[in-house]
């Protein structure tokens, strides 16, 4: 994970390497630390392979005392078919609202017209909307458009509302790149799609990569919008697990629980330790100023 | 438009050339206008009607308002968001600052470090809220297991005392975002000249003073930039109080959107939801206008 976010370490003058008590002392929180913040993860799977009986009479990270895989087998039983819905959700609404976000991003910054910094404007302020302002009106739209419980509904909700985010990515990453560039494409005849398919596209792999991610993140994660927008059938992993989690009929099998959880979690997750670094810029750049 | 005048004589292609990027940001220009701020508009005038299951337009004024501020249940889902807020802010600004300070001595394994600190950002709080509510099992979770441990007076109910569980939102939505806000603080510190901090070395001043009283109030943008994502955070908060206590016991652990939801979607009582939005939208003005103001100020400059 070292990146061009100025995460490398530097040089410190006064953090002397050698062994010292202060050291020594860091080096204990910061793994002490870590370790606080691996426990749940840890507990979930641990969890997650012992049976009933095992929860009951061992603790939280104690060793299961046979490894059994029937949390698992039971729990993609019960959510398998929602995470199906999920990726049927999550992968056409990635994709489309970065396209939509990389071309607004090119139009905003770099065939600037009258009206669209006002535009930009409208755009940026979507990104902080707390979306319970928006939810039943969406609602009356998605039930008169027959997409009322579909992942298609779904889908059109997470471009419509992600397409704030998407368009301030690209734009930040083109405003920076000189515009001396396309100017001198458009003398030499080059039109709006020759300039960005030729031009901007090519050095656009590391803002594609973030927003993908990003997206993906949010889009999968998501509860709101899949809790009011598509209950039953067509809901999205996150949902089912949380019905799963909060039914009060019989008796508790949290193994089932926690299995259900790792495979809500694991998507995001693998993402996360392969493209971590895209990750995190995302993070930032939809925050601090791009 | 003056370069207009110019092109009299253009071909149609030409045009079309011209129109080009308005047309290409026109479908999504549309979609914001109405998906964002018709739609606010639109719950803005349903919250001065008597729906309930259904849409209505029959207005009633402000009475869904007094209503809304007559019900208890709001009253403790805002104190709860205060106090989850606040709590959640500070917490996770002191954590994350002082982890970022620890992790810029020049230490081994960095990247590992950051990594773990940072993957619960990646998880849903459906997720997170599913394995702290586990965790904080009474019985089962970590109170079993310290009096395993030997610790024979270890009590930990707080997911069922009325007066404690906010405290758990607390706790698994601090783990959740605080790993966040060490990488921002991290990214802040590299930035810092070193030249500064060895003239104050040169000075005298010891590694603490020279952290409190110089490396971090010139992080100001980002102590701001951080609160205002922790704060928007927590007022949008739905999902991690759905999965761990879905409000309860009771609706001690109520928040405004869980509220809005409530009251929205399962109770049938629309106008009192849609009057719960609008205010969560202004709590969220109040702290983005400002923000948004100086970062535009700040634009203005480059």
């Amino acid at each position: 994970m070292t990146d061009s976010i100025a995460m490398t370490p530097v040089a410190r003058p006064f953090a002397k390497s050698s062994f010292s008590f202060s050291r020594i002392a860091i080096y204990v929180t910061l793994f002490g630390a870590a370790a606080v913040y691996l426990i749940p993860l840890v507990v979930m799977l641990l969890t997650s392979f012992k049976t009933p009986d095992d929860i009951r009479t061992g603790n939280l990270l104690s060793w299961p005392q046979a490894v059994d895989a029937i949390g698992w087998i039971k729990a993609w039983d019960i959510v398998g078919g929602y995470f199906w819905n999920s990726v049927k959700i999550t992968v056409p609404a990635v994709l489309i609202s970065t396209v939509i976000g990389a071309l607004n991003g090119y139009v905003l910054s770099m065939w600037r017209f009258r009206g669209s910094q006002l535009f930009f404007g409208l755009l940026l302020f979507g990104c902080f909307l707390p979306f319970q302002t928006v939810l039943l009106p969406a609602s009356f739209t998605l039930g008169k458009l027959g997409l009322a419980n579909t992942t298609t509904g779904l889908v059109l909700i997470h471009v419509v509302y992600g397409m704030a985010f998407t368009t301030l990515f690209f734009r930040n990453f083109y405003v920076a790149i000189p515009d001396a560039l396309v100017k001198a494409a458009r003398l030499d005849g080059a039109g709006f799609f020759t300039i960005f398919g030729r031009i901007l596209l090519p050095m656009s792999v590391p803002i594609i990569m973030v927003c993908l991610i990003w997206q993906f993140t949010q889009i999968w994660n998501d509860f709101l919008f899949g809790v009011v927008f598509a209950s039953g059938d067509a809901q999205p992993i996150t949902v089912a697990l949380n019905n799963l989690v909060n039914t009060s009929t019989g008796a508790k099998e949290y193994n089932v629980d926690m299995a259900a959880a790792m495979i809500a979690g694991l998507p995001t997750l693998l993402v996360y330790i392969v493209a971590g670094k895209y990750f995190l810029r995302g993070l930032t750049a939809g925050a601090v100023k791009g | 438009m003056s370069t207009v005048a110019v092109a009299k004589k253009a071909s149609p292609l030409d045009a079309l050339q011209r129109w080009l990027p308005k047309l290409v940001v026109a479908p999504s220009m549309l979609l914001i206008l109405v998906g964002f701020y018709g739609y606010i508009l639109w719950t803005f005038i349903l919250s001065f009607t008597n729906s309930s299951f259904m849409p209505s337009y029959k207005w009633v004024g402000v009475q869904q308002y007094v209503r809304l501020l007559d019900n208890d249940r709001w009253w403790v889902a805002s104190k709860n968001l205060v106090l989850f807020g606040g709590l959640f802010i500070g917490i996770s600004l002191v954590i994350g600052v002082f982890f970022a300070v620890l992790l810029d001595q020049r230490i081994r394994k960095e990247g590992f470090i950051r990594t773990v600190y940072l993957y619960p950002m990646a998880l849903s709080m459906i997720v997170t809220g599913t394995a702290w509510k586990w965790l904080l099992n009474p019985g089962l979770g970590l109170d079993k297991m310290l009096r395993d441990w030997g610790w024979e007076g270890f009590r930990l109910d707080w997911l069922v005392d009325q007066e404690r569980v906010v405290y758990c939102l607390v706790i698994a939505a601090v783990w959740q975002a605080s790993g966040f806000v060490m990488a921002m603080f991290l990214a802040g510190l590299r930035g810092v000249d070193q030249s500064i901090i060895r003239a104050a070395q040169v000075d005298g001043a010891s590694l603490p003073t020279i952290y409190l009283r110089i490396v971090l109030p010139s992080l100001r943008p980002v102590f701001f930039s951080a609160f205002m994502i922790l704060a928007h955070i927590s007022i949008k908060s739905f999902d991690l109080v759905a999965a761990m206590t879905a409000g309860g016991p009771g609706y001690s652990s109520d928040l405004p959107a869980m509220f809005m939801y409530n009251f929205t979607f399962s109770r049938g009582q629309m106008g009192i939801g849609s009057a719960s939005a609008m205010l969560m939208l202004g709590a969220i003005l109040t702290i983005l206008v400002p923000y948004l103001y100086s970062e535009l100020r700040n634009k203005r400059h480059d």
